[in-house]
């Protein structure tokens, strides 16, 4: 992976933010850090954000995705935001109801139903 | 199946970036030995978690301290033992991450997970070695009704 290349992908759709992933797995801290931050920066230069994130493809999260995942809601909720998360692998759900984080985030099976579920 | 005992000690500097070449190491090596797609997704997340924990909070990615590693796989189980060079620690003074006040927070469910998908988990005495097992026959993780 090149020095600063974005491993996300990010679509603008009816002012929802819609964010995708290129890598299958999401476990190295550094890139993990590098889009915590690229959100981060999204989220701050949008007022009332609506962020879609879509886990299509994702196979493996690890605790520091987590994190970084709670992060983003801390700072979509702080902004007056909502954020959906969808389309998560079954074992991977599994990390989110094992840990209860599915009781913090709003979870959504598809991204169609996610889109329509923004307030 | 059938196939002998496989192990393997591995030393790698205090790099996150090594620590991924660990998993697939590993990951490669337990192949032959059939172990369902369940068994290899609870593999590398612990393993994951565990290298995460020794390389950033006990060696402190000081890169001039190694993570040390011994596997071994055969038909009925895979073993992962995982030692660092820090001062250790007590896993059982970590909060509760699953509790409604520490939802929110970002850090601390490495541990959790690690019991919540090993067969066993153990530390030594001071906290830098952890030897994870993982059974052919485990049932976990128990995923709590939705």
């Amino acid at each position: 992976m090149a020095e600063g290349e974005s491993r996300l992908t990010i679509e603008n759709s009816e002012q929802i933010i819609r964010i995708g992933f290129l890598d299958r797995n999401i476990l190295e801290e550094a890139a993990i850090q590098k889009i915590g931050d690229q959100v981060s920066d999204l989220i701050d230069s949008t007022p009332n954000p609506k962020i879609l994130i879509d886990f299509s493809d994702v196979d493996h999260l690890s605790s520091a995705a987590l994190g970084m995942l709670i992060t983003i809601n801390n700072r979509v909720r702080a902004k007056g935001g909502q954020l959906r998360l969808a389309c998560i692998d079954p074992q991977i759900y599994e990390v989110f109801v094992i840990t209860k984080l599915n009781k913090l985030f709003n979870i959504c099976d598809s991204a169609s139903q996610a889109m329509s579920s923004f307030k | 199946m059938g196939q002998s005992r496989t192990s393997k000690p591995l030393v790698i500097p205090s790099s996150l970036s090594e620590g991924v070449k660990v998993v697939e190491t590993v990951i490669e090596a337990i192949q032959p030995y059939g172990y369902s797609d369940t068994a290899q997704f609870a593999i590398r997340l612990a393993l994951d978690e565990a290298l995460a924990n020794a390389i950033r909070h006990g060696n402190k990615s000081d890169e001039s301290k190694n993570v040390t590693i011994d596997f071994s796989v055969d038909d009925e189980e895979i073993r992962i033992t995982i030692c660092d060079e820090g001062p250790g620690f007590h896993p059982d003074e970590i909060p509760d991450p699953t509790l409604d006040e520490n939802l929110e927070r970002p850090c601390g469910r490495g541990v959790m997970l690690m019991r919540a998908y090993m067969t066993e988990v153990f530390f030594n005495e001071s906290g830098n070695c952890v030897t994870m097992i993982k059974r052919r026959d485990c049932q976990l993780p128990h995923v709590p009704e939705d």
